[in-house]
């Protein structure tokens, strides 16, 4: 049999749905969830350290020093940043590579620590999203190191996910990656208990950059 | 191999032999509860939890009663952004693409995203008889087939295996140096592990939680960041997609990123939800293909009752709340879709005549039906299943005694009259004041029942003799 298996499939639709097609139900108004009250940026804290990310809210003239401290900290003498990521934040006191051709995957294993901005940030799931453009680097940059610090200013934090795809919505029909990155890796298949870390990165800083104090979660988890 | 992948006996002899199974009873009844309190907390959170629940219901009759024209457009947009799309009428149609693609590029093994499509159509096992290895890279899947088992949940494959069994597993396969029982220690073994299968994985094989008709967009939600490394890092992936999993446009995924992950997991999000179209330059594999899998959904699309059966989003809350699932756990529905919705969606796949049995695997409690992010009417199917059952199976003993069993019932002398034969009768087979084995072929029906002794004197006698 030589059939074409597209017409295969589409023939079997039209036939299981017969002639007289069933009135799709309407759209209805998209249901907007009422807001989670409260502050953006301390929503997005509080939802981080729920997933056991480390957390700062710092002032824009300390985000440097603080990412140099995130990776001082964790004892990283080599960190990879992506193309565009603003001067301002590029940590110091570690060789910095900027990725390139060169760096494939064992290479961005072997370095350990990356340092990356963001697309926006979703405050009531605590989500750090990246559609891949400048500052944030495409998608195995931000998986196979082992720590990654993320800066997100606040005016990249949205309240929820509709927001969000709102927002979102030229990158996905211009063909970009987009990924939702919720905490650090974890895995809850053994006894349904979730665990932390297993094949993305194991330690997740979060380093907000508000022109404003705030307080800050209660650091690495 | 047959279209939907089927083992073991049929349902009420799997489920005898797992009830007699006291460490799989203690395992489930732990993992189920845990994630029934984590799931009500992530839902409780949600104020408008039932108006999302009904719009993606709309949302899913809308994609399936329009489903060649939604199937049309995400070709158009996948292809628009350097995607291929293959159409898999069958199986192997699926499988073959896998090869065909594995060979163009070299590759020896394939790394694997969890994906019950591919489950269902015994991917693995078509590989390897064409010299293909798939190394499966959710740890669970990976507990799974390091151990040679089956999947007995949609979302946690191993939830039927403990600490201690799972680590005994490892130490006599891939980490003999594991010396702890700890979650996290069995899960820094896998990382281990895997690392280097990443690495150097030339093609990677995925499913899809969503595929957007507008944008070609795929999606695929998961939490180690296994997904991540297979979908990103090979130069080649392969995602296999049943057609009803297509959501009409991209703004849909706000509706389904909310459903989904709390009703899965408990989680606001889950860790990682992956979403791409097509390719992107300079950035992940530079080959896609997507297969568009059938497989037995156009005869489950054709029952008017049970197409509603292809909204499932493979959450598995319905599988926690199930009080027969929790006691039989995954592997008696002899399905990779156990569970309510296994018991729906196995048979409506497989087709009239197949796994008859698994309708009949449920209480028609309606717990299911209460907690599916999708409202599907799981008991409402699961009769009409039955229906259908009774329809195509040939006339039994069964079918012949309801009938003589109605005739006496329709006629109250007949019926006075069977009473007396029963009291009669009774003397045989009752033990202190109840009917513990019922004569002849009725045997089977009384060795897991028990029937009230048929009393000395019925009402209607004690009325009629009253004042004598």
């Amino acid at each position: 049999m030589a059939a074409d298996p597209r017409e295969v499939i589409l023939e079997r639709i039209r036939a299981a749905l017969g002639p007289a097609r069933p009135e799709p139900p309407g759209s209805g108004e998209r249901v907007e969830p009422a807001a989670t009250p409260g502050d953006l940026v301390d929503l997005l804290v509080d939802r981080l350290v729920d997933y056991r990310a480390g957390v700062s809210v710092v002032p824009p003239a300390e985000a440097a020093a603080t990412v140099t401290a995130l990776l001082a900290g964790s004892g990283a003498e080599r960190a990879v940043v992506p193309p565009g990521l603003a001067a301002q934040w590029r940590p110091a006191g570690v060789a910095l590579l900027e990725d390139g051709e060169g760096l494939g995957a064992r290479d961005l294993d072997a370095i350990g620590h990356v340092v990356t901005g963001c697309a926006l940030a979703v405050a009531e799931t605590g989500s750090l999203v990246f559609d891949h453009g400048p500052g944030q680097g495409r998608r195995a940059l931000t998986l196979v190191p082992d720590h990654h610090v993320c800066l997100v200013r606040e005016e990249e934090i949205v309240r929820s996910l509709a927001d969000a795809f709102r927002a979102l919505a030229a990158s996905a029909v211009a063909g970009r990656p987009v990924t939702f990155v919720s905490g650090p890796s974890a895995t809850s298949d053994i006894e349904l208990r979730r665990v932390e870390g297993v094949h993305g990165p194991r330690r997740l800083d979060v380093v907000i950059v508000a022109d404003r104090p705030a307080p800050a979660g209660p650091g690495t988890g | 191999m047959s279209r939907l992948a089927a083992w073991g006996p049929p349902f009420p002899a799997a489920a005898r032999e797992a009830l007699h199974d006291p460490q799989l009873r203690a395992n489930l009844a732990a993992a189920t509860a845990t994630i029934r309190d984590r799931r009500a907390g992530a839902v409780g959170e949600v104020a408008e939890w039932e108006q999302l629940r009904e719009e993606g219901r709309r949302i899913k009759a809308r994609t399936l009663g329009d489903l060649d024209a939604m199937l049309e457009r995400l070709e158009r947009a996948v292809v628009a952004r350097g995607g291929t799309v293959h159409w898999a009428p069958e199986a192997a149609d699926a499988a073959a693409v896998v090869l065909d693609v594995a060979r163009a590029h070299g590759a020896d093994e394939v790394v694997k995203v969890k994906s019950l499509a591919t489950d269902e159509i015994e991917l693995n096992e078509r590989l390897a008889a064409a010299g293909l290895r798939a190394i499966e890279t959710d740890l669970a899947e990976l507990i799974c087939q390091l151990g040679g088992e089956r999947s007995s949940h949609i979302l946690v494959p191993a939830i039927h295996r403990n600490r201690g069994e799972i680590a005994a597993l490892f130490r006599r396969t891939i980490a003999p140096g594991l010396d702890s029982d700890e979650p996290a220690d069995i899960a820094e073994a896998a990382r281990a592990h895997l690392r280097e299968a990443f690495l150097r994985a030339r093609v990677g094989v995925s499913g899809a939680n969503f595929a957007v008709a507008e944008t070609g967009t795929v999606c695929v939600v998961e939490s180690e960041g296994n997904g991540r490394m297979c979908t990103t890092l090979p130069e080649a992936l392969v995602t296999i997609c049943g057609i009803e999993k297509l959501l009409p446009e991209w703004r849909d995924l706000e509706v389904f990123l909310q459903l989904l992950p709390r009703s899965a997991t408990g989680e606001r999000m889950s860790p990682y939800t992956s979403l791409w179209s097509g390719v992107a330059a300079g950035d992940g594999p530079r080959e896609f293909h997507l297969v568009l899998l059938d497989n037995g959904r156009t005869d489950a699309l054709a029952d008017e009752v049970g197409r509603e059966a292809l909204a499932c989003i493979r959450c598995s809350a319905c599988l926690n709340i199930c009080p027969v699932y929790r006691r039989t756990g995954g592997h008696a529905y002899g399905s990779v879709y156990p569970g309510p919705i296994g018991a729906i969606l196995t048979p409506l796949l497989r087709g009239p005549g197949e796994a008859d049995s698994l309708p009949y695997a449920s209480s028609l409690c309606s717990a299911c039906a209460d907690v599916c992010p999708v409202k599907i009417d799981i008991p409402r199917i699961l009769v009409h299943l039955r229906g259908r059952a009774v329809a195509t199976s040939r006339p039994r003993a069964e079918g012949a005694a309801m009938r003589g069993l109605a005739r006496v019932f329709a006629d109250e002398r007949r019926y006075a009259r069977a009473q007396r034969l029963a009291r009669r009768a009774q003397r045989i087979g009752a033990r202190s004041g109840l009917m513990t084995r019922l004569p002849g072929p009725l045997a089977a029906w009384s060795a897991d029942r028990e029937l009230p002794e048929v009393a000395g004197e019925t009402f209607r006698e004690w009325w009629a003799g009253r004042g004598r």
